[in-house]
């Protein structure tokens, strides 16, 4: 067993853990953060990416022990509660969702590219994105809800 | 309250009331349940696709810390296999139907088969224990291609199904086909596979079970389609105990696409454990589990002949299939080969005579059943192939070959003669026409000869596909022969609360298709209240009434029927309680907008609100009338319905790599009436990423061991964001005489649409090179070999 200190959302955790726990498994099971999900075994699908000190990463493929003193934020922690982040808005405005399952990892993982992209094109978009499969949408809403994030962020006008 | 009737909801483009939990990752999936006591389950699995199991030792895994129990087959005995719809209905499976049990007894029947449960305080620990379990086998021989398993000596899988073979069934009309195509001007062959998919929702599939043992009853959480239909099976069929001993809840689903319709083995194993351990246990699958043992989809392979005259008139069109139904039988299973295949083979066209049979086999593969579209793509890809390699071979335009034989507007209700309900209502040229003007097919070919003088080759395809939605009348899916066990009507209660807020409880339910908001649409309109004081509630069979689920795009023009219905008797009872109120006829009091007035004095009136007070509070009410108002409907349509449309595919290959670039894709589609635009579209988009995935990414592979090659998501390519384009998308609407609102459904018919357009796409690129088929999935190497070999 191992101690680890992580800040998640904002708030400092003091937990015992398996060295082979997997972080989503840490994130899910020992904090009840089950916003982010699994959807894959072999690191394909997205739908667990959060962000560690800023960066995007598969909680999949990093063991909990690895992000001890590290800072995570979570789908839960995008947004103070009660408001919504610009891609949380662009995801419900442009019906970048259906069943949900992967709109976390894949709201995550736009979050990051909007970082290092402010002004991608739909493309860079589409290319941004592909570590995160989603089934229902066949993309076309995704990257509409992630321009319509991007023109938000950089503060221009925005429609659905 | 005498408050303005609120503006109309339906036809616009709300965003969705279920998108507020799921977007912060609040949402409610199987896996984020935890109960007190919960257990971990753990599949131990045949690495085998057919063997006798001699002995499974288990002590070792027993005596593992922090293992609670591991059970076999054996264990289990006291419950049934699982059941299949068709048994029930006395159908063409004759003696030969062999089910899942919740472990397999005696022997495996495919790779990936459960074979022992190991129970556990933690995941881990079950995964460790079940590498402990040691088990015996002596490996039988294996056969994975249908064609190939009915061949006399091939490996048996069941004594009792002969050649493997679970049923022949046919429809249409034999001996005219044989007519029309031995007197045939021009007559096409070509074999035609459809090759297996794995349906792939992003959240894979499981059971988390709870019994109590002071009531003797069951909960059961699982990612169900229709958790009203698993309550059924599980109680009826594999647990023979009373139906209220069991509740079925379905949480958030993440994604179903037909995988989820069905009654797996993990059901009956949690809920048979929980009872013998006294904890709740829960089992989700990982996806590499998901790919081998959940349904795959698909996997036909057919001989088809089409036969016509030189001018383009089609005459006939025989089509002899081999399904593979994989290793047992899934819930509905046989049904998706035949009723929603065979019946529907002749497509949006006028074909004087055809015919389809269909042998349903046994191989060692996971189980075959319904994947999106289910059975309609199939058929839709068969004949849309067809007309393509007709109209090549008669040299005529594919445009002018689908125009010239489809039905016509007034040929509506149109029977096709293969034993399926009248299509309801059409007009395909229109559609046609319009996906034409997007893609700008007039200059298409001009543009495609410069290309090819540049050594660079365009393709177009079409697709002109007609679909059926609303599977559910007795009339038809309730027929004895027809093999369903029963018609699929839906249900739905409409109740208005003293407070003036409406409540819908439903047996459909959305994983995905935002059913809350579309419902809550049509109610608002119909009672003329605020959308936002409407609550659908479902998912749960406490609390909702029974309904056979959500699946083959049948909500909105069944289940939403059955709402509108009850809104209907709602109405009818609020005018008959107003006109008491307001001391009028009943004759004379008209319902609309929300409020009940006496006709040509609008100002003497109430307000749903108002009645729904009196309704509730109940100290005068006419005479024999009950309190409150509160409706329900079973609602079992005449007739389904049929959504069609038009798709155009332009696709690039490259010609030194055998790439396939899809540079547009055009879909004009007639889903009938159209209740949430934002939905629909993002119905079809789905829908379509699907279909464009069969004909240019997926396989699901087994090699000649019974091994399933593509067993993970590294192997098994869905496609990501970069690998597919924007869609555009424009619609006709030609409403469906079946239900009151006019809607169709739209949940498949972007599958059904797609497949075949960028097929079409490929070939008619590759024409240059002589190529007339292509079999899917046209990767770079079978592209490049097709060229070049
Ligand atoms: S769970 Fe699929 S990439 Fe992490
Ligand atoms: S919304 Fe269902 S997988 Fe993306």
């Amino acid at each position: 067993m191992s101690t680890i200190t992580v800040t998640v959302n904002g708030k400092a955790h003091t937990s015992t853990v398996e060295p082979r726990t997997l972080l989503v498994h840490y994130l899910r099971e020992h904090l009840n953060l089950t916003g982010t999900h699994i959807g894959c075994d072999t690191s394909q699908c997205g739908a667990c990416v959060v962000h560690v000190d800023g960066k995007s990463i598969k909680a999949c493929t990093v063991l909990a022990v690895q992000v001890d003193g590290a800072s995570v934020t979570t789908i839960e922690g995008l947004a103070p509660a009660g408001e919504l982040h610009p891609l949380q808005e662009g995801f419900w405005e442009c019906h970048g969702l259906q069943c949900g399952y992967c709109t976390p990892g894949m709201i995550m993982a736009a979050a990051d590219l909007l970082q290092q992209n402010p002004n991608p094109s739909d493309d860079e978009v589409r290319h941004g994105l592909e570590g995160n499969l989603c089934r229902c949408t066949g993309y076309h809403n995704i990257v509409r809800a992630v321009q319509y994030a991007a023109a938000k962020m950089r503060g221009d006008e925005v429609t659905a | 309250m005498t408050a303005e009737a609120p503006t109309k909801v339906i036809g616009k483009a709300l965003k969705r009331r279920e998108d507020p939990q799921l977007i912060v990752g609040q949402g409610n999936f199987l896996d984020d349940i935890k109960l007190a006591g919960m257990v971990h389950a753990v599949v131990l699995r045949s690495p085998y696709a057919h063997a006798r199991i001699r002995s499974i030792d288990t002590s070792r895994a027993q005596a593992h810390p922090g293992v609670v129990a591991v059970f076999t087959g054996e264990d289990m005995l006291d419950i049934n296999p699982l059941p299949c719809a068709w048994a029930a209905a006395g159908g063409r499976v004759q003696n030969n139907l062999n089910t899942p049990r919740a472990l397999a007894v005696g022997e495996v029947h495919f790779a990936g088969d459960a074979v022992a449960l190991v129970l556990a305080e933690d995941r881990y620990v079950a995964r460790d224990a079940a590498d402990l379990i040691d088990v015996d086998y002596e490996p039988l021989g294996v056969v994975v291609d249908a064609r190939k398993a009915v061949e006399p000596g091939a490996p048996q899988l069941h004594e009792n199904a002969p050649n493997n073979v679970i049923f022949k069934w046919d429809c249409g009309d034999a001996a005219a086909t044989d007519a029309a195509i031995g007197s045939a001007e021009v007559v096409v062959r070509e074999e035609i596979i459809n090759q297996r998919l794995l349906p792939t929702p992003m959240e894979t599939r499981g059971a988390l079970a709870r019994y109590e043992s002071s009531t003797g009853e069951y909960t059961l959480w699982t990612t169900s389609q229709a958790p009203h239909v698993m309550r059924l099976l599980l109680t009826a069929f594999v647990f023979g105990i009373p139906e209220p001993k069991l509740r079925v809840i379905s949480p958030n689903v993440g994604g179903g696409f037909g995988q989820k319709i069905f009654c797996y083995n993990d059901m009956a194993f949690t809920m048979w454990a929980s009872k013998k351990i006294g904890r709740p246990v829960k089992f989700v699958e990982d996806r590499s589990e998901n790919f081998k043992y959940s349904t795959a989809g698909r996997d036909h392979i057919s001989d088809v002949e089409i036969a016509g005259t030189r001018d383009g008139q089609i005459t006939g069109l025989r089509v002899q299939t081999y399904a593979n139904l994989g290793a047992y039988i899934s819930t509905i299973a046989p049904g998706i080969p035949t009723t929603l295949y065979g019946r529907i083979i002749t497509g949006v066209y006028k074909i004087p005579a055809a015919y389809a049979h269909v042998t349903g086999v046994y191989t060692n593969t996971a189980m075959v059943d319904a994947y999106r579209g289910a059975g309609r793509p199939e058929a839709s890809y068969l004949i849309e192939r067809m007309i393509d390699r007709f109209a090549a071979e008669i040299g005529m335009d594919p445009a002018e070959v689908r125009r010239r034989n489809f039905i016509q507007p007034q040929d509506f209700p149109y029977h096709n003669g293969m034993g399926l309900l009248p299509y309801d209502s059409g007009n395909y040229e229109p559609a046609l026409n319009r996906a034409l003007e997007m893609v700008g097919y007039a200059d298409f070919r001009a543009e495609q000869a410069r290309a090819r003088a540049e050594g660079r080759y365009l393709g177009v395809g079409l697709s002109s596909y007609v679909e059926i939605c609303g599977v559910a009348p007795s009339a038809w899916i309730g027929l004895p022969g027809e093999g369903w066990g029963a018609g699929l009507w839906e249900s739905a209660n409409v109740r208005v609360h003293l407070t003036g807020q409406v409540v819908v409880t439903t047996g459909s339910l959305p994983h995905g298709q935002g059913l809350e908001t579309t419902f809550a649409q049509l109610v608002a309109d119909e009672l003329g209240v605020a959308y936002e004081n409407v609550v659908v509630e479902h998912s749960d069979t406490a609390g909702t009434p029974f309904g056979y689920g959500t699946y083959g795009s049948r909500s909105a023009a069944v289940g939403g029927t059955a709402i509108v219905k009850s809104t209907a008797k709602i109405k009818e009872k609020a005018r008959r309680l107003a006109a008491h109120m307001l001391e009028a006829s009943v004759d004379d009091v008209v319902f609309e907008d929300g409020k009940a007035y006496v006709r040509g004095s609008p100002d003497r009136s109430k307000s749903i609100g108002e009645i729904a007070l009196q309704a509730s509070v109940a100290y005068s009410l006419p005479e024999g009338m009950e309190p409150f108002l509160d409706e329900t409907t079973y609602y079992d349509p005449p007739n389904c319905t049929f959504p069609f449309g038009t798709h155009i595919a332009l696709v690039e290959v490259d010609g030194e790599t055998g790439a396939v670039t899809l540079q547009r894709y055009v879909g004009v589609d007639d889903v009938g009436t159209v209740i949430n635009p934002l939905i629909v579209d993002g119905q079809l988009h789905g829908g379509i990423a699907q279909g464009v995935a069969q004909a240019l990414f997926e396989r699901g592979v087994y090699d000649d061991n019974g091994q399933l090659v593509t067993g993970t998501l590294m192997d098994y390519a869905i496609p990501v964001a970069s690998s597919l384009p924007s869609y555009e998308l424009d619609r006709t609407v030609t409403p469906s005489p079946v239900n009151p609102m006019g809607v169709k459904g739209a949940g498949e018919a972007g599958t059904i649409g797609s497949a075949q357009a960028v097929m079409n796409a490929v070939i008619d690129a590759l024409a240059p090179f002589g190529v007339k088929h292509l079999q899917m999935p046209a990767t770079a190497e079978r592209v490049w070999k097709a060229m070049h070999g």
